[in-house]
């Protein structure tokens, strides 16, 4: 459910580094506590965005819930097919379902993130 | 249920006009400002019944049942104040005829704001916001005008986590930022943690009194002093008043400014999500800004005043909902001082008899005392696999409506339930057993909750399809 | 008179099921400092009997509009409500239901409401309505903080030929977010369209008019709009007097991106200016940031057609602070009063409707400036509503013709102080041609 390759962040985000690109997407966890997402707010590409703030908008029927950028980054991609197909979130969170691709900007900023152990214990706690 | 427009037949005729009675002339309006097309169905005046009288039959209002919704107030609607809102005098009056054909309707106005004073403790109302949160918006416009005036700049409202979204989407409103402050242990507002937030960069707070978990702030006064200390004002949000009538005043206990919920506690009726009306009252210092016009009586005559050079302005045309008030002026003539005390009285009562007959069968996150309502968390339910949503739906079955679930927030599965005080014993103990039937359902049949509601109209509506493939009108 | 059930014995069982002794004891967890120790200064309570006499006693200090004739508008309109609609809208299941969070209990008013939704975009030309707000000047004010919303641009241009109160209304909320507003000059009735061209700039998010306008004129729709688009403001039409829409082309079909208006004229009494209508429509594209509430179709597990309130994660309590409107209630009772109104008079009956206002409407303007000293002080063409100047200060006239049993039109004075002597006068079905002839004959001897 928290794949070993990813990074994780306490407010459920996961991210996927491939170089200098982030993946960002939320968790498992995430998604079931949401909802059925209905509607994705995606941001312009080349929106620079700080470590922890806000870069996409998810709703669903009874919540609305920002996803904060789990790194500081400008935005090179985002998915488009969420805008057809919002349910891609909640089925597959990990894999179609990633909201943005960003440019790192501070690669030191990658150390507070958690690894999927340090996530699962920090659920477990919540 | 077909649509009126799917009932719809060519040349068919609702009403007959009257014939036209002067000579016709040629429209000299230019042709490319012409309508060419009008969709509007075409049924008889008997089609147009039978439809909608059978759209009625599928609603379900305060007289078909018990309507437990916490923080809405659904008591009984009396029928003779519909029938006094109906008075020609009233309904056909315009607003801008002349004041002396009027007095009928600025008499009403003026006592109506002298009774509001009476019962809430504050010197001045304002009868024009249409609803409570155009209360609550007037409200805090009238916070931002105090303080622009005195030259100081206060960015800041403080919010409870319990609060009613209507709180902090306000004061967004009006350009301020929302501090949301965390309730303790006991439901209420922490005042070690209010003294660390309330500065002078702070406007002010807004609170619901009793509280939106139905606990009443006790610590109130010493709130209030803490933020006056600092400068700022106490804002009440009034849709509690239900709890309060007759046995304290909202003024008496440090709140500068309230807006009431005449759909609320002053039973006018809820008309399926409205009209309401939401009268705004205020201490003397911020009588100033109040919007304008005023009603003000000047030897025996009642008029319209426009003389407030520090109003806020408008923010309704005309003077309110006139028609809803109506119906709250005739409620307190009718129910007077001991009238109202009762309400208050039989309200809380009624709100502790229920929840010590559900207490067995539902968690009570907080054991506090409790005022005219109260929230019970379907968390224990929950570990079977039956949400709240699931218990709501099956209440259906039952023949209740629902009670407001996933509110207030910071409760995990919130039940709030205020029965209100023209409920009696008999439906109380009706709606306790079915809660009991159906807490024992969760731990039988969970199934035959997951799939309720069985016996309405409609089954469980699919509410993500609604938002995903939203359709908002019918087309041909 | 009182509504509670309870009889002095069964309040005494359920405090003892509770524990306590008397309803005092209920209270105890409240200062006494706070605990009233008289009873509220109000006056005795009454009977059904009594309230009703006096209620009676109340409205009869009143004139009214039914033992007058009446010839004011200026956005409240003296129009006839067929008897359908009261005995609808006063079944209890409507009137006493509440918003319908439980959508299987309450299909009745959901549906209504999204056939009220359909009639709206469909007289206004829009893609998409929600399902009312609480008036036109509100339903103005919103839609300004919507355009502003939707371009992140922070000033507002509003034309003066839109009603005064409306006005006031939209500067009240644009002063509460720090928008700016900035009005542009009409001109010969009408917004003046170069005055217009000057004051839109890309820094406005959106222009405001009304159409027909307060002084009953109706507007260039299609000079505006290409003043509008071309600096990329949003279009925002407010319709005061709907009934208008049985002749004129909607706004929709100008390219309005927003079109609000008060349904007052479409099935709810005057009621001294409230409860009344606000509506809104707008394009499918703008629909996120439309306040209030939606009704959507959906389907149950049956598969069976129903309606619920839908995009709910645009409203207050769902997005809290970031709601782009604070509204929770809506004026449903209303709306569902002109969807019954609506469907009575249908296709032919709401043309036929606009046609005898405005044929009425010019066959008093027709007399009435023939009277020595009522002049026309614009040419612009109207619908129902026209301005002229008067011989004597409206209020002298307007007291003049209250002593017969007239209603004279709105004093311009207060709000145009440069229209001296002027006064709008309205005409609408309710008033017969023997009536019009009567005013003509009552102004006639004024003077």
């Amino acid at each position: 459910m928290y794949p070993e390759n990813l990074r994780y962040t306490k407010e459920h985000e996961w991210v996927k580094i491939e170089d200098d690109i982030a993946t960002v997407g939320i968790t498992f966890y995430a998604q079931e506590k949401l909802g059925d997402v209905v509607f994705v707010e995606l941001p312009n590409v080349g929106k620079v965005v700080k470590k922890a703030e806000s870069v996409a908008v998810l709703e669903s029927v009874k919540a609305v819930s920002d996803v904060y950028s789990p790194v500081s980054g400008e935005v090179i991609e985002v998915n488009e097919s969420l805008t057809e197909k919002p349910e891609l979130i909640n089925q597959k969170p990990y894999s179609c379902g990633w909201i943005v691709k960003l440019k790192i900007m501070n690669p030191k900023e990658l150390e507070y993130l958690m690894t999927s152990q340090d996530y699962i214990a920090y659920l477990e706690k919540e | 249920m077909k649509l009126i427009f799917e009932k719809s037949s060519k040349k068919r005729k609702g009403i007959h006009l009257p014939r036209l009675d002067v000579p016709e002339r040629k429209v000299d309006i230019p042709k490319i400002f012409l309508r060419k097309r009008i969709n509007l169905p075409e049924v008889s005046e008997v089609d147009v019944v039978r439809h909608y009288t059978a759209l009625s039959r599928t609603n379900y209002g305060v007289d078909n049942g018990f309507y437990p919704l916490g923080s809405c107030t659904m008591k009984y609607n009396p029928k003779v104040n519909e029938d006094v809102a109906r008075l020609a005098g009233f309904t056909f009056s315009h607003p801008y005829q002349p004041e002396e054909i009027s007095q009928g309707c600025l008499e009403l106005m003026f006592n109506l704001e002298r009774y509001l004073c009476e019962v809430t403790g504050m010197d001045a109302y304002t009868l024009q916001p249409a609803a409570g949160a155009q209360g609550e918006l007037t409200g805090l416009m009238i916070i931002k005008a105090f303080f622009k005036q005195k030259k100081e700049k206060r960015t800041k409202i403080i919010v409870p986590d319990s609060s009613h979204g209507t709180n902090p989407a306000s004061a967004s409103m009006c350009a301020f930022e929302v501090l949301t402050i965390k309730s303790n242990k006991q439901g209420r507002i922490d005042l070690c943690t209010l003294s660390e937030i309330m500065s002078e960069d702070v406007a002010g707070i807004m609170l619901t009194n009793p509280n939106t978990l139905g606990i009443f702030e006790k610590d109130i006064l010493e709130i209030a002093k803490i933020v006056h200390n600092k400068g700022g004002l106490v804002y009440c949000d009034g849709a509690n008043m239900n709890a309060l009538l007759g046995i304290s005043k909202p003024g008496d206990m440090g709140f500068d400014i309230i807006h009431l919920n005449l759909h609320k506690t002053f039973s006018t009726p809820h008309g399926g999500g409205g009209p309401g009306s939401g009268p705004v009252g205020i201490k003397k210092p911020l009588e100033p800004f109040l919007p304008t016009p005023r009603i003000i009586k000047r030897d025996e005559t009642y008029c319209l005043s426009y003389d407030y050079p520090l109003s806020i302005g408008r923010v309704k045309s005309f003077y309110g909902n006139f028609g809803v008030m109506v119906k709250a002026y005739a409620y307190i003539r009718a129910l007077g001082a001991d009238g109202l005390k009762q309400v208050a009285e039989v309200a809380v009562l009624n709100a502790n008899y229920l929840l010590k007959k559900l207490k067995p069968y539902f968690d009570l996150p907080y054991d506090q005392p409790y005022k005219h309502e109260f929230v019970l968390s379907g968390s224990r339910q929950a570990k079977k696999g039956v949400r709240t949503m699931d218990i709501a739906k099956r209440l259906l079955d039952y023949g209740f409506h629902a009670p407001t679930i996933y509110f207030p927030l910071i409760i995990d599965e919130a039940i709030m339930i205020e029965p209100t005080e023209t409920e009696s014993k008999e439906t109380l103990d009706a709606f306790a057993n079915a809660m009991r039937k159906i807490a024992e359902e969760s731990e039988k049949e969970p199934k035959v909750l997951k799939n309720s509601p069985h016996n309405t109209p409609v089954s469980r509506l699919d509410m993500v399809k609604a938002s995903r493939e939203p359709v908002l009108r019918w087309k041909k | 008179m009182k509504f509670v059930p309870h009889s002095a014995r069964e309040v005494q069982e359920m405090l003892k099921f509770i524990g306590l002794k008397t309803l005092d004891d209920l209270f105890t967890d409240i200062d006494d400092k706070l605990i009233l120790k008289e009873p509220l200064d109000l006056p005795a309570p009454m009977s059904e009997l009594e309230l009703t006499k006096h209620m009676l006693t109340l409205s009869e200090k009143n004139g009214e509009t039914l033992h007058n004739s009446c010839f004011l508008g200026a956005g409240a309109y003296n129009h006839f409500i067929p008897s359908v609609v009261n005995h609808i809208i006063s079944r209890a299941e409507f009137y006493t239901s509440y918003t319908p969070y439980q959508p299987e209990v309450s299909q009745g008013i959901l549906q209504a409401l999204f056939e009220y939704q359909t009639m709206i975009a469909e007289l206004t030309g829009m893609e998409v309505a929600n399902s009312s707000v609480y008036d036109g000047a509100t339903a103005l004010a919103e839609a300004a903080i919507m355009a502003s919303n939707i371009t992140g641009k922070k000033e507002i241009s509003i034309s003066s030929a839109v009603h005064p109160e409306y006005r006031e209304v939209v500067r009240t909320y644009c002063n509460a977010r720090d928008l700016m507003l900035k009005e542009v000059y009409f001109r010969n009735g009408v917004t003046d369209l170069e005055d217009l061209e000057e004051i839109v700039s890309e820094r406005s998010a959106a222009v405001l008019i009304q159409n027909p306008n307060f002084f009953g004129c109706i507007e260039d729709m299609h000079k505006i709009e290409r003043i509008c688009h071309e600096k990329e403001n949003l279009l925002i039409v407010s319709i005061v007097e709907p009934t208008s829409l049985g002749i004129l082309k909607p706004p929709g079909e100008f390219g309005a991106d927003i079109v609000t208006g008060e349904g007052q004229s479409f099935g709810n009494p005057l009621n001294y200016g409230g409860p009344h209508l606000g509506f809104m429509g707008t394009k499918y594209k703008y629909v996120r940031y439309l306040p209030g509430r939606l009704v959507g179709m959906t389907a149950d597990t049956k598969g069976r057609r129903g309606f619920v309130l839908t995009l709910q994660a645009r409203e207050q309590h769902i997005r809290r602070e970031r709601a782009s409107s604070n509204i929770c209630t809506n004026h449903a009772l209303n709306a569902l009063a002109t969807a019954i109104y609506l469907s009575l008079l249908g296709k032919t009956g709401l043309k036929e409707l606009a046609n005898l206002c405005y044929q009425k409407a010019h066959y008093a303007y027709d007399t009435i400036k023939e009277i020595a000293g009522f002049k026309p002080i614009f040419t612009s063409s109207f619908y129902n509503e026209f301005v002229l100047k008067c011989p004597v200060s409206p209020e002298k006239l307007n007291k003049h013709l209250l002593k017969h049993k007239i209603i004279g039109g709105f004093n311009l004075e207060r709000h145009y102080p440069k229209l001296k002597n002027a006064m709008i006068f309205c005409v609408t079905e309710n008033n017969s041609k023997t009536e019009i002839d009567r005013l003509v004959e009552v102004l006639g001897k004024m003077g």
